[in-house]
């Protein structure tokens, strides 16, 4: 299966403010691109517009599946997204978390099925811990773990190593080059350490 | 593993979750139940003997109470998603019709509990005369169905503006009062020997024609406010 996303002219003002003018690019899976561009350059808007989070001002973001335009609900279902500014639910567990977001999208996982995924990401044993005993790494392996746990094609990434160590540097490395084998990882950053996560898509200037 | 689709399993979800967040912080029921249970207490003091109080005085007191209790619990089920920034993260994986309906769901669930909780205090302190109990309850639990929708309404719509507090009132104001007054009068109804379930049978109409009108425009309106 062939998954593409296009943007096509993609503008964004905030209250009279242009931060994103006239964006155009196409990527196609299987592989990953990079987004790339100093703090306020408006890398985070651009991956909340692909995520459909936001609507942009101007132009349009298209997804395609073996050439057949998604609409918002399909779209949805394709797309994984980790971000500083998504949250996950401080005072319930991780299990509990990924249990909720995992029903949410549809899957019916139990809990065997669920702790196991939690061990891929080391955390079975906080399995029944709150989030909010997490150390920031812990709470971005958990991130990554509830964006994929629908198998999505697209996985978009804002800046997924900030305040992680090498480990945790690494274990996003290898999330990515996974990703990049059968869809589409987008990764905005101006950390020099996740550059070459993919090729650049899109420089942006501040 | 397997996977389905769907606006009812979306809601299902948001709903057991919103259930387990708030046994875990009891924030909304701790809200709700101790401004009901200190209003009716304060009422009951202040108003003995209760027996000279009239039933229509009674009857109003008793849904100003469910409504000023609805509005400090119920008002927060959209907005405590986006100061907690979980709010994406429920974007991005439930449609907005499995958002609100789940959020209806749990603030449904929420007033009757209250109901639940405050009527029987109400009716023993201020020694309500109840005649009709069949309608007694009907009414009761339409009345506070029909403002649970309101209030979810309502507060969908300002989850995202900067004035949530100032705006909630204005807005609460003309979308839940037409419930509230008939919920009132089917409860004064419900009072009387001589009134009954012919007097009220209007009031269960306008009462389930409300929900059909107000649940299905928030769902319209919704869609636009939480998308962006």
């Amino acid at each position: 299966m062939t998954w593409q996303i296009e943007l096509r002219r993609v503008g964004k003002v905030f209250n009279d403010r242009p931060v994103l003018r006239g964006i155009s690019a196409s990527v196609c899976s299987p592989g990953a691109w990079t987004i790339l561009g100093p703090n306020g350059s408006g890398k985070s808007t651009l991956l909340r517009i692909i995520a459909g989070l936001l609507t942009p001002t101007d132009g349009e973001v298209l997804y395609l599946r073996n050439g057949e335009r998604l609409n918002a609900q399909q779209r949805r279902q394709a797309v994984g997204m980790v971000a500083p500014d998504i949250a996950l639910y401080r005072p319930l567990t991780a299990l509990e978390n990924l249990r909720f977001l995992a029903r949410a999208r549809g899957m019916h996982l139990r809990d065997p099925q669920l702790l196991e995924l939690l061990e891929q990401v080391q955390l079975r044993q906080r399995a029944h811990d709150p989030v909010a005993t997490f150390s920031t790494g812990m709470v971005q392996r958990l991130k990554l773990l509830t964006a994929l746990v629908h198998r999505p094609p697209v996985l978009l990434l804002d800046e997924p190593g900030s305040n992680l160590d090498e480990a945790g540097m690494e274990f996003i490395r290898l999330i990515v080059r996974e990703q990049a084998k059968h869809g589409i990882v987008i990764v905005a950053t101006n950390d020099t350490r996740e550059m070459d996560y993919g090729e650049p898509l899109i420089r942006l200037g501040a | 593993m397997s996977r389905s689709s769907g606006w009812a399993r979306e809601a299902q979800a948001v709903f057991a979750k919103d259930c387990l967040l708030e046994l875990r912080t009891r924030v909304a029921l701790g809200a709700v139940v101790l401004f009901a249970v200190t209003s009716v207490v304060a009422a009951g003091f202040a108003l003995a003997p209760p027996s000279g109080v009239a039933g229509d005085v009674k009857a109003a007191l008793l849904w100003v109470v469910i409504f000023f209790a609805a509005v400090a619990g119920l008002s927060r089920v959209f907005v405590v998603e986006e100061e907690t920034r979980t709010a994406d993260a429920l974007r991005l994986a439930v449609s907005p019709v499995g958002v609100f309906v789940g959020k209806l769901a749990f603030n449904t669930v929420l007033m009757w509990v209250l109901c639940a909780l405050t009527v029987p205090l109400y009716l023993v302190l201020l020694e309500a005369p109840v005649v009709h109990w069949g309608l007694f309850v009907v009414v009761t639990f339409l009345g506070s169905t029909a403002l649970a929708c309101a209030t979810t309404a309502v507060a969908a719509i300002v989850a995202k503006a900067s004035m949530r507090g100032a705006l909630f009132g204005v807005l609460s104001f003309p979308v839940a009062l037409p419930p509230l007054l008939v919920a009132i009068h089917g409860t004064k109804a419900a009072w009387m020997a001589n009134a009954g379930w012919r007097a009220a049978i209007g009031d269960i109409q306008v009462l389930v024609g409300f929900m059909l009108v107000i649940v299905p425009a928030s769902l319209l309106v919704f869609e636009h406010i939480w998308s962006d």
